[in-house]
This record gives structure tokens, C-alpha cells and sequence, in this order.
């Protein structure tokens, strides 16, 4: 066993262009997320159309510009307008201010904000607006504080609740934990299962004493350490490039990564059985994991928008359950309480995956 | 022998990978329609030197010539002169034999009709023409092989390398494939060919043999024979590469 | 035929009887027949050789004898265990070289022969004596790279590894495909000297020459044995007298000697062209052949019995199997 796990670090390690990825990709993976793809916004260009131009809307104008979030590239005076200066493509987003806005506050308890937006671009579009929509409240919250009036209606989304400085990062730290991790364990194992066959090694394994367990052991043990690693590459990176906190129990977040792992290694047996050559393996690894567990495990689109079918189609992705997991644990940090129903789908997944690998190990050849 | 036209020329080629010298001052001709044979043990630097005479790798220093061009400057002139076989690479398992020979003869740039009349002409000399719509996979090697080799041969190219054609084929195929070399060379391709197999040395008219980057001797058989003063070319072979 | 000859060597295997014993032994797959009931017994010490082209059926009849692979229909055992059941015993006692050699290539010479003995729960050291007189060459190279060596040294390396563990049987599948004369030479060599030790010897091979090399041989084709017994006797079992023919344009005479009376089998071997007489008088016969060159203006013509080998034998069993 000792030898096994030693002669499959010599693999993992003489073949230098598997490791610089392996370890290369969780960097990339999270500085890429972290600052290239963000989705925060800074020094968006809006326009005002301030149809009062009382103290109130003043006020908020001057929120706005010092949010740091939005330049004022310019003072509309008519509906007119609107449409010309989008279509001259100079602002992202118009901030209408109703006639006797303070008067009405004042007298109705309630005024109107319109926000209209460039939605060529919807994904940022409704980011500027919730960002709008955050500091327009705050500003009725101070409001109501030092009156007693009834402030203007905004509604807030819950999901900022969690991430009140709106650092995209935040979110995409469980699903590239969740991304690496998978890759890792289930695709290099899987693959390397695969190699044996195809390169005719797995006969000499399987005319040896070696129990098939103890071959699968083998396999197992350097990726599980080379995924923990990997795991602890990316929480460091994000607590000190992107000062991001572990709110909760660091310890349960790794107890429930290593049992995530084993998931994942358990599926890449399963896969390695199924599958002849390197590339099926690749391939059905890619395809029928990675791209699901972007796509459908709520790490980029939310899982409530998504169609019926799509979101029965979610529950059978592990993925999607860790990363409830992790986001519970990285932001909310709350304990084992709050998420033991999810523990427990990823652990009933990880002993059918284990028990249909050891059972279609094949102790001979087709 | 002198009378006949040269088709491969190669002169004090040397091919080096870092400090290790693959190929160490070759010098030899081939001629037109003559069945050369390449021989040396494993390691010896035949895989090199015929994938210089292919143009796939330059040379570290020497010339080589190969169908009239060299194969330093036209790499190219000489790839779409030459016809290649080996055990290891040959066709594609996964398409019928009419795929085969229509893909090849894309390659080399041959006419539609060219290829129908080809892929006939070829299927009906091995009497292989029910096995046109088989997938390759499922056909003996014996006849892979020679499908193979006709396959390489589909552009009429002057030279044809043949990187140990036989191994593992039946004897009574091995004898086939041999006449299918005879018969080619009678037309005038010079064939190039690599054997581990010693009675097939014998078949050819002359024979070089490799050991350790160096072609030790070059003549024909018989001549090599006596030269060494034993009764087969697996003696002639032992003897020189055994130093 | 058992070669039971103890002969004194420093290193002595415990003699375990692995009588080997097939039984009506069947493998289809999806409708190619790859074993057509084969039944034949090996004796526990013997260097047996099965011999025949690719597709033969050799592979799967080992992988058949190491439990990798089940039978379509009928039996065979290893000493007392039976190969489908006791697989785990089989595996335990029977030293395998695949014939794609099985070697990990991005582990270097060293660490592949550590790797098999650890996993056969032995070390290097134990048995350093039995694979010594191969290990010791290519120990220069035991810092390299298996996927760098040459063919003959890959083929060292997978011996020794199939040996480490000092199996009572070991099985080569085409150990010397690929490999260059000399080093095939010296690997037969090896197996002489590992038979000595005790060892029984199964061995594939598609050259024809190497099966005088075995005790016993097993001629095979699509499947189907052609023939078993020793080298010796199969030739003798040889039909008709054999003629070697040499003559100038030897490509022509093969076309010419085809057409010849009272001959059964044409085919080049080597530098002449072995025929077959079918009539009982030799001499009549190669005066006739003579006399038929002639008067086609054949000249330097010589014309001489010769004892079959075993690719002559072969070459007629393939005719009658193809018939």
C-alpha cells in the first residue's frame, strides 16, 4: 500500500505540466473571478433627472456620487432626453426624481424614484440597479431615524443581506472551492485509473495479491491530499488577497471539504470503471460534472430562476448542496444545524458512489 | 549496379539529441527499384535515420537526398515523394478500408477518379473487394498490412519506407507481402524496408546493418555472408551486433 | 516430455506442482471465435511455447490461465486450482509479463522493480539472486526512465518484474515481438536458465525459429491448435521430402516452381525456395525439377534435400487449416 501511494506521487509529480495545473488553476481560478470577472461595479455613469430639485434630492445626489459606485456625467431637464443620451451611450442608468419630492415625503410619507437602465448589458444592469436601490435606502433609513416619517418604498434583495459591501467574491469563493475540488478528485483520479488500463499496467495490478480496495485506496490517497491542498490554497487567497473571513467554524469547513472529497474520488472510480480510454474519462468527467456544476449548482444563475425541470435536475448535483454548505459556513456562519439535511444528501451520496465503485471494479478484463 | 540512377543519397549524416549521437557519419546510396534493407538492433538509430530520410527531423550536420531533393531545404518535396508504412502507424481502425484509401489519396493530392480507380485496382489485385465497406478494425492484420502497404504506395511514390511491415503476421501473409514488395520494385520504387525477422534479409538485394549509430557493414547478403563466414544473415547479424 | 533434470544452481525455487491443465477452453467474442475448444496439458517444470501469428488466439488462452479473463465454455486449472474459482491463489503464484510489457514509463528502472516486488509483498533484496543475471544489465541503467530504454532493455525490465516475486509459473505473452535478434537470443537464454531454477515456462512468440528454443510447442492459428508436441517431432511428422532451390532470378522462379508436377508446397525461405515432393523417390524428383529449370533457361541451379524446420511444418498445417 505504502509503495502504491508512493510510485502514484512519482506519477503526479513527473508529469510537471499536470501539477503546474493542478496547482496553477485555484490561483488563476480565484484571482480571475476575484478581480477580472467581477461583477462589482465602481464609477458607473448615470444621469439625474431632477424634476424637484429640492433638499431631499439633492441628498441623495450627493449619496450617490460619494457611494464611490457612480460618476454624474450629467443633469437632464426633460423626459426627452432620456432617450438621447442612452442612445448616445454616455450613462449607464437615469435617476428620476419625481415633482415636489420633499413636499410629498412630507405630506404622502411616500415619493417615487424611477431608475432606468441600460439593459443591453442586464446582468449589469441589475447590479446598478440594486446598487442604486442600496444606497437610496440607506439614505431613507437615515431619514426615517431622524424623523418619524414613512420613507420611500425600496425593496432590498435578501442576497445582499450576506454580502452588504456587495463583493462578488465573496460569492464565488464556495463555488470555485467547490469547482477545484471536484476537478481535482474526480477527474485526476478517474483519468488515472484509465492510464493504468490503457497503458496495460492495470493486468500486472490485477494478476497481483492486491485486493481491488486496496488498489482504489491507492489511487485515492494523493489526490484526496493534493484537493486538500488545494482547499487550503484557496481559503488563504481569499482571506488575504480579497480579505475575505471565514465567519464560521473553520474546522467543520474542513471536515465537511474532506467528506466532499471523498465524494468526488468515489465518483471518479465510478467514472474510471465505466470508461476505456483517458480521454472518456476526461470527457465524462468535464461534461457530465463540471459543466452541471457550473451551470446548475446556483454557483452562477440562482437556482430559483431556473426552469422546473432544471431545478429537480439540481438536487441530484452534490455540488449544489456543498456549496449551500460552504456559503453557510464562509458567510453566514452558522453551525451544523442550519445545514445537516444538505451533510447528509452529500454523505448518502458519497456510500452509493463508493459502494456502486467497489461493486463494478472489475477484478478481471472485458 | 554503378549504371542504375540513385535515389537516396545520404553523405557523413550526423543526427545528434544533446550529447548523444543517434546517427554517426552515415554514408550510402540507394537505387531506383532496389529492395533495400535496413537492420540493427534496438536502439541502434535506425528509427532516427529513417525519419530524417523522411524528412520529419533535420539533420545535425551531412546531406541526404532523397527522391532529388534534400531533405534539409524540402522537407516538403520529399514527403510527397515518398510513401511510409509502419507496424505501429499505419491506417485509421475506425474507418472502412474505401474511407482509408480515399483519405490517403486526399492527402497526396490525388483526383477523385484517381482514387476510385486506385482503391479498385489495389482491392481487386489482394481479392479484398468484399471487405471495401468493412470497418479496418475488424479485418485480420495479415491483411491490414497489405492494405497498408497499398496505401502507401497509392501516389506512385519513388521511394517507399517500410518500418517493420511484418511483425507478427502470419508466415503464409509474410510470403504475400513480400511478393507485393518484389512485384513494386519490379516497377521501379525503390522499397526501404526495416526487419527483425533474418529469413527476410535474405529478400532483399542489398543489406545494411546498424549498431550503435554506426552502419557497420553494407553489401549483399550473400556477399555478407561470406565477408563473415557464416551460413545465414541471423550469424552475419549476432556477429556484428554483438561487436 | 518433462525436464526433470535438477541441475545444481545457487538459487533453487521449492518445486510446487503446477501441472497445467486445459480443458475444452471456448472464448467468443460478440460473434469472432478467439479459442475454439483448445484442450492440452502442460507439466510442472516444462518451457512450453505456443507459436502462431497475431490473432492466433495466444492472448486470450493466457489471459484465460491468469484469471484476467473468463471462458466462454470449458475448464482449466493451475496444480489444484482452478482458474475461475481460486483466482486469488492463481494470482498469488503466477508471475505475468503482458505483452505490452506493463512497465509504468514515467518510473524510472529502480523504482518499477520496487513497486512490483512491494506489491507482491516481497522486496528487491529477497530475491535479488533470481533476477540477478538479468538485472545486473540493466542496472547501468537503473536511474532511467523505462519509457527511455530501448525495446531489449524493456523487455529485461518486464522480466525481471514479472520475477521478482518468484512465481512457480511464470507466463510471457510475445516477450520478444519487436525485439532485435541478438537480444532475442539472449533473452531465450534467460529462460533456459530460469527453467533450471525449477521454473514451469509458458512463452508466446510469433517468430517460428524461437520454437525449437521450448520443450514442448503448441502450433496456433485463428483459434485452433495446429499441432503439440516437441519441435522434434513435429518435424519429423512432416509430409513429403523437402527441396531447397536456388537459382539466378530467384522472383521468377518462384512463380516457375509453383507451376512444377508432383509438388505440393512452394514458398521463399530465406535465400532459396523450399518445395515439397509429393512422389516417394528424392533423386528422380530433383532431377526432374532440374531437367524443367533447365529447359527454361534457369542457370547456376542448385537443388538439395533439406530437413524441415518448424515455419515448413507451420506453412503446411496453415494450408490444410485453410482447406
Amino acid at each position: 500500500m505504502k509503495a502504491f501511494i508512493k510510485k502514484e506521487f512519482f506519477h503526479i509529480f513527473r508529469d510537471y505540466r499536470s501539477m503546474v495545473i493542478l496547482f496553477g488553476m485555484p490561483l488563476v481560478m480565484v484571482l480571475l473571478f476575484g478581480f477580472a470577472i467581477t461583477n462589482d461595479i465602481t464609477n458607473v455613469r448615470i444621469a439625474i433627472l431632477d424634476n424637484s430639485k429640492d433638499v431631499v434630492t439633492n441628498q441623495i445626489t450627493q449619496k450617490l456620487i460619494s457611494s464611490g459606485y457612480f460618476i454624474l456625467e450629467d443633469n437632464i431637464e426633460s423626459q426627452n432626453d432620456i432617450e438621447k443620451i442612452f442612445t448616445e451611450g454616455r450613462v449607464k442608468e437615469v435617476v428620476v426624481f419625481e415633482a415636489d419630492f420633499a413636499r410629498k415625503l412630507k405630506t404622502e410619507g411616500k415619493a417615487h424614484v424611477q431608475l432606468i437602465l441600460d439593459a443591453s448589458d442586464p446582468n449589469t444592469a441589475n447590479i446598478i440597479s440594486s446598487y442604486t436601490t442600496g444606497v437610496i435606502s440607506s439614505y431613507s433609513l437615515e431619514l426615517m431615524s431622524q424623523t418619524s416619517m414613512i420613507p420611500v418604498k425600496i425593496n432590498i434583495e435578501s442576497r445582499m443581506y450576506y454580502n452588504p459591501e456587495l463583493k462578488s467574491v465573496y460569492m464565488f469563493v464556495p463555488g470555485i472551492i467547490t469547482i477545484l475540488l471536484m476537478l481535482v478528485s474526480t477527474m485526476m483520479t478517474s483519468i488515472s485509473i484509465t492510464r493504468e488500463k490503457e497503458m496495460g499496467t492495470m493486468e500486472a495490478l490485477l494478476v497481483s495479491p492486491l485486493k481491488p480496495i486496496q488498489i482504489i485506496i491507492g489511487k485515492v490517497m494523493p489526490y484526496t491530499l493534493l484537493s486538500f491542498i488545494n482547499l487550503i490554497v484557496i481559503l488563504l487567497l481569499a482571506r488575504f488577497v480579497f480579505m475575505m473571513p471565514v465567519a464560521g467554524n473553520l474546522v467543520l469547513l474542513i471536515v465537511e471539504s474532506l467528506l466532499f472529497i471523498l465524494m468526488s474520488l468515489a465518483l471518479g472510480i465510478l467514472i474510471s470503471t465505466i470508461s476505456k480510454t483517458q480521454q472518456q474519462a476526461m470527457l465524462l468527467s468535464m461534461f457530465a460534472l463540471m459543466l452541471p456544476t457550473i451551470l446548475l449548482s446556483g454557483f452562477i444563475f440562482p437556482v430559483e430562476n431556473m426552469p422546473i425541470l432544471l431545478q429537480y435536475l439540481s438536487h441530484i448535483m452534490p455540488s449544489k448542496w456543498f456549496i449551500i454548505i460552504v456559503k453557510n459556513i464562509m458567510l453566514k456562519g452558522t453551525g451544523i444545524l442550519y445545514f445537516w439535511k444538505e451533510t447528509l444528501i452529500i454523505l448518502a451520496m458519497t456510500l452509493f458512489f463508493i459502494g456502486m465503485s467497489v461493486k463494478k471494479f472489475k477484478i478481471r478484463l472485458e | 549496379m554503378l549504371n542504375r540512377a540513385k535515389i537516396i543519397e545520404v553523405e557523413n549524416l550526423v543526427k545528434k539529441f544533446g550529447s548523444f549521437t543517434a546517427n554517426d557519419n552515415l554514408t550510402f546510396d540507394v537505387y531506383k527499384g532496389e529492395i533495400f534493407g535496413f537492420l540493427g538492433a534496438n536502439g541502434a538509430g535506425k528509427t532516427s535515420a529513417i525519419r530524417i530520410l523522411c524528412g520529419l527531423s533535420p539533420p545535425t550536420s551531412g546531406k541526404a537526398i532523397v527522391a532529388g531533393y534534400d531533405v534539409a531545404k524540402y522537407p516538403n518535396k520529399v514527403k510527397a515523394n515518398i510513401g511510409y508504412m509502419s507496424q505501429k502507424f499505419s491506417l485509421y481502425n475506425d474507418m472502412t478500408v474505401k474511407e482509408n484509401f480515399r483519405f490517403y489519396g486526399g492527402i497526396y493530392g490525388l483526383s477523385k477518379k484517381q482514387i476510385v480507380d486506385k482503391t479498385n485496382y489495389f482491392l481487386e489485385k489482394l481479392e479484398m473487394e468484399k471487405t471495401r465497406n468493412v470497418v479496418l478494425s475488424e479485418i485480420p492484420l495479415g491483411w491490414k498490412q497489405k492494405l497498408a502497404f497499398s496505401v502507401a504506395i497509392i501516389h506512385d511514390p519513388k521511394v517507399v519506407f517500410l518500418d517493420e511491415p511484418t511483425g507478427g503476421v502470419d508466415p503464409i501473409t509474410r510470403r504475400q507481402f513480400w511478393e507485393m514488395i518484389y512485384e513494386n520494385a519490379d516497377k521501379g520504387t525503390t522499397v526501404f524496408v526495416t526487419t527483425h525477422y533474418m529469413d527476410e534479409a535474405e529478400y532483399c538485394e542489398r543489406v545494411s546493418i546498424m549498431s550503435e549509430g554506426k552502419i557497420e557493414a553494407l553489401d549483399t547478403p550473400a556477399n555478407l555472408k561470406s565477408t563473415y563466414g557464416v551460413n545465414s544473415m541471423n550469424d552475419v547479424f549476432i556477429k556484428i551486433a554483438r561487436g | 516430455m518433462v525436464s526433470g533434470e535438477q541441475i545444481d544452481s545457487p538459487f533453487t525455487i521449492h518445486h510446487m506442482s503446477v501441472n497445467i491443465q486445459i480443458d475444452s477452453i471456448s472464448k467468443k467474442y460478440a460473434d469472432v471465435m478467439a479459442l475454439n475448444n483448445i484442450s492440452l496439458s502442460i507439466k510442472s517444470g516444462e518451457l512450453f511455447g505456443f507459436i502462431g501469428p497475431d490473432g492466433a488466439g495466444k492472448t486470450s488462452l493466457f489471459r484465460i490461465l491468469t484469471s484476467l479473463l473468463l471462458p466462454t465454455s470449458g475448464k482449466a486449472s493451475i496444480g489444484e486450482f482452478d482458474v475461475v474459482k481460486d483466482y486469488k491463489k492463481i494470482r498469488q503464484n503466477t508471475g505475468y509479463m503482458p505483452g505490452r510489457f506493463s512497465l509504468y514509463l514515467d518510473l524510472t528502472v529502480e523504482e518499477n522493480l520496487d513497486f512490483y516486488a512491494s506489491i507482491f509483498n516481497t522486496t528487491v533484496k529477497e530475491n535479488y539472486e533470481l533476477i540477478k543475471d538479468i538485472y545486473v544489465q540493466i542496472e547501468p541503467f537503473k536511474k532511467r526512465r523505462a519509457g527511455d530504454l530501448s525495446g531489449g532493455m524493456k523487455q529485461k525490465l518486464a522480466l525481471s518484474c514479472a520475477l521478482i516475486h518468484s512465481p512457480h509459473l511464470i507466463i510471457l505473452d510475445e516477450p520478444t515481438t519487436g525485439v532485435d535478434a541478438v537480444s532475442r537470443m539472449e533473452f531465450w537464454e534467460l529462460l533456459k536458465k530460469m527453467q533450471k531454477m525449477g521454473m514451469t515456462i509458458i512463452v508466446s512468440t510469433p517468430y517460428m525459429d524461437e520454437a525449437a528454443l521450448c520443450d514442448r510447442v503448441a502450433l496456433m492459428q485463428n483459434g485452433n491448435l495446429l499441432a503439440v508436441d516437441t519441435p522434434n517431432n513435429i518435424v519429423k511428422s512432416y509430409k513429403g521430402s523437402l527441396f531447397a532451390v536456388k537459382a539466378y532470378n530467384m522472383h521468377k522462379l518462384l512463380d516457375d516452381l509453383g507451376s512444377l508436377g508432383d509438388t505440393s508446397q512452394v514458398f521463399r525461405f530465406g535465400e532459396t525456395i523450399h518445395i515439397t515432393s509429393t512422389i516417394n523417390d528424392d533423386k528422380v524428383y530433383m532431377e526432374s525439377v532440374n531437367k524443367q529449370l533447365i529447359d527454361k533457361g534457369y542457370k547456376d541451379i542448385s537443388i538439395h534435400k533439406v530437413n524441415p524446420v518448424i515455419e515448413d511444418c507451420f506453412l503446411s498445417l496453415m494450408d490444410k487449416d485453410v482447406e
